[in-house]
């Protein structure tokens, strides 16, 4: 690995120091939780990170990890849950949006961040033509015309690559294919040239040939747009393709985070290390089946004592190690931070001789 | 599109045959099975077996029933002659036959009392509509609020209290105590704007109340339902104001369901609104059948419930339409 690569990882210590700069999107200590009949459930407890302008970030884990929560929380979206707390911060260019005034954010949204959502079937409203919902997201944040905006749409659904765009603008959602719809909802949120955008699994719902066209575009518009980019997922081989810096995200918490290279080659949390071994790789020899991670994503009610993972994590039990009492933190490292109680010395080395040969 | 609705039209056309024949055998057939002769009903105090034999001859009761029906079916299309010894009683197209107790005929009758129960049901409506509406969207975005729980206690008990009941409460405090509006009888909305509205707002407040009940639920439902939606969440992340989020995309949503019930309810309310049109003693329809049941009138009975009938199957069928225009996923399918 070349010495002079530096992202924002390396860069970002989690706080202001001073005479470091702030990044673009400096997210500290975010907490959300939504009281609901069963009891509080903490979504998002305590995630720190940073993203720089044209950087990707991709936040992995599983369903329930509180993955699209963050999101949901960046863009001040989570009002509109219900009984939702949030605390932290969330600076944007400078800006703290978790103090800010709810309308103010409501400006920002879908001019200086967008969201591409999961699943354009359900995420684009099917009474309105797509045209319709394009023109109409140009114009809450541009004073121009009718016939502007429709043009814009044109141009964008043009851009994402929807063949006969003036044609297909007076098209409802339900006569689009999926990829054609997904293309459409990135025309969507990248009509306003955002600054920030969020993708939340934007490539799940389609099947392969035409997830592979969905990211380069993303990737694509980004370079042309020097957007910050925050892919959600849940799928490893997405984040490989796209992501500088990689946070992987269990019950709530960043358990591990630091460099897409680091994360791929020397993962030091035993969670990671259980995504890498779920993942099938085309480029290796065929193993003979992939390694699941035992058990299931923890509740956010009742998260585990100590460690979240400590249940399902086959390093357990080792001597003298509080997995089930303490919670374990984001240390820090000069690359990457583990919450992790295994001394670092020891992780590296299981990773080395037992994890990844199996890989 | 056309061909949508031309197999929504060929399917209304058989409903209406397919119901003028039950409703017919259910009027006709059934006396007789239970041994009672129409011609008798028509006769009155006439006994003289000798009269009823030839009022039964002339109004074609000795024919078999299904001949009576294609009589009958014959009179609705192109009108009908009614032999009456020398002279001939023709009765025009649409022709519901005569009133067995006025000797009226049914269709003038049935167009005479249309406009009392048209100025009910559409009035009601209206507040039914906006009423329920309103309130159910009050309700859901205030959801678990005062308010809310208020809104749905009181539409509970406006589906609950039955309207004689309700309309003698109305007439009570609007006409009676308070004295804000005029009692009497039913006038004409174009004779007197004023008064046409003034005796009739009880009785719209009382229909409208039944119905905007459910309104208020169903919309509450729906908004609810629909805030919840995907679409929803992308609108707020577009930057809207809640109040389009609200007005515009949610409500949309909202609206197709509506429409569906408010056309159906509205259909069955034209056909007569036997409950508040007797509380109120307007003479529309619903009074007009529920009298001529007390009277075994069968040829009114009859005409009200095609008349009836009639309308629910227009507004099903208008509905239909509405809906492919409404729901653009529908035009394909």
């Amino acid at each position: 690995m070349s010495t002079d690569l530096i992202t924002t990882a390396d860069a970002y210590q989690g706080g202001s120091t001073p005479g470091v700069p702030q990044p673009f999107l400096d997210v500290r200590d975010l907490r959300i939780s939504f009281q609901t009949d069963d009891g509080l459930v903490k979504a998002v407890d305590g995630l720190t990170f940073g993203l720089e302008r044209g950087k990707t970030l991709g936040i992995v884990g599983e369903s329930g990890s509180g993955k699209s929560v963050t999101s949901l929380g960046i863009l001040g979206l989570h009002r509109g849950i219900g009984r939702t707390s949030v605390a932290g911060e969330v600076w944007l260019d400078g800006e703290n949006l978790v103090s800010a005034a709810a309308d103010y954010v409501r400006q920002l949204r879908g001019k200086k961040m967008s969201m591409i959502f999961q699943d354009p079937l359900t995420a684009m409203h099917p009474y309105f033509t797509i045209g319709a919902q394009i023109i109409e997201g140009y114009r809450i944040h541009h004073q121009v015309s009718k016939a502007v905006a429709r043009d814009r749409a044109v141009e964008m659904l043009d851009r994402v690559g929807i063949p006969q765009a003036r044609k297909r603008l007076d098209d409802y959602p339900h006569q689009f294919s999926g990829g054609m719809r997904q293309r459409a909802m990135i025309a969507m949120a990248l009509v306003n040239n955002p600054e920030l955008l969020i993708a939340d699994e934007p490539t799940t719902a389609l099947d392969v040939t035409v997830q592979a066209q969905i990211l380069d575009l993303i990737r694509d518009l980004q370079v042309e747009f020097g957007s910050a980019v925050i892919i959600i997922t849940h799928d490893l081989g997405v984040v490989a393709e796209l992501a500088d810096d990689i946070l992987v995200m269990y019950g709530g918490k960043s358990v591990e985070y630091g460099t897409a290279e680091e994360i791929f080659r020397r993962p030091e949390h035993p969670y990671a290390w259980g995504l890498l071994g779920s993942m099938p790789r085309l480029d290796q020899e065929v193993r003979e089946r992939l390694i699941p991670i035992k058990g299931t994503p923890p509740s956010l009610i009742h998260l585990p004592s100590g460690c979240a993972f400590h249940p399902r994590c086959p390093q357990m039990g080792r001597d003298g190690i509080p997995c089930k009492t303490e919670i374990p933190t984001l240390a820090e490292g000069d690359r990457h931070g583990v919450a992790c109680h295994i001394p670092p010395a020891d992780r590296r080395r299981i990773f080395a001789e037992e994890i990844a040969p199996n890989l | 599109m056309i061909r949508y609705i031309i197999r929504r039209l060929i399917v209304s056309v058989l409903l209406l045959i397919v119901v003028s024949a039950v409703t017919f055998g259910v009027f006709f057939l059934i006396p007789k099975l239970r041994g009672a002769d129409p011609a008798q009903l028509y006769a009155g105090k006439i006994s003289d077996p000798d009269a009823v034999k030839s009022i039964g001859i002339k109004l074609g009761f000795n024919r078999p029933i299904w001949e009576q029906y294609g009589l009958f079916m014959k009179g609705l299309v192109v009108g009908r002659d009614y032999n009456n010894g020398p002279d001939v009683n023709h009765c025009p197209a649409p022709c519901f036959g005569y009133s067995f107790k006025t000797d009226q005929e049914v269709w003038p009758l049935l167009l005479d009392r249309l406009p009392v129960t048209m100025s009910l049901a559409v009035g009601a409506a209206v507040f039914w509509l906006i009423g329920g509406t309103f309130a159910g969207i009050i309700s859901a975005l205030r959801r678990r609020s005062l308010t809310d729980r208020t809104v749905m206690v009181v539409a509970l008990a406006g589906v609950s209290l039955p309207v004689y009941f309700t309309g003698l409460i109305a007439q009570l405090v609007f006409v009676h105590q308070l004295h804000w509006l005029p009692g009497g009888t039913y006038v004409p909305l174009f004779q007197d704007p004023g008064g046409w509205a003034g005796k009739l707002l009880p009785a719209w407040i009382t229909l409208a109340l039944l119905y905007a009940a459910t309104y208020a639920r169903l919309t509450r439902a729906t908004m609810l339902e629909t805030l919840g939606e995907d679409y929803i969440r992308t609108a707020r992340a577009k930057g809207l104001k809640e109040r389009v989020v609200i007005s515009k995309h949610a409500m949309r949503a909202v609206f197709t369901p509506i429409v569906t019930i408010f056309g159906l309810d509205l259909g069955s309310v034209l056909g007569g609104a036997i409950l508040t049109e007797s509380v109120f003693s307007l003479p529309g329809l619903g009074k007009l059948s529920i009298d001529a049941v007390f009277q075994q009138d069968l040829p009114i009975v009859l005409g009200c419930t095609l008349f009836a009938a009639f309308f629910i199957v227009i507004a099903n069928f208008l509905v239909d339409l509405l809906y492919a225009v409404i729901d653009p996923r529908v035009r394909l399918s």
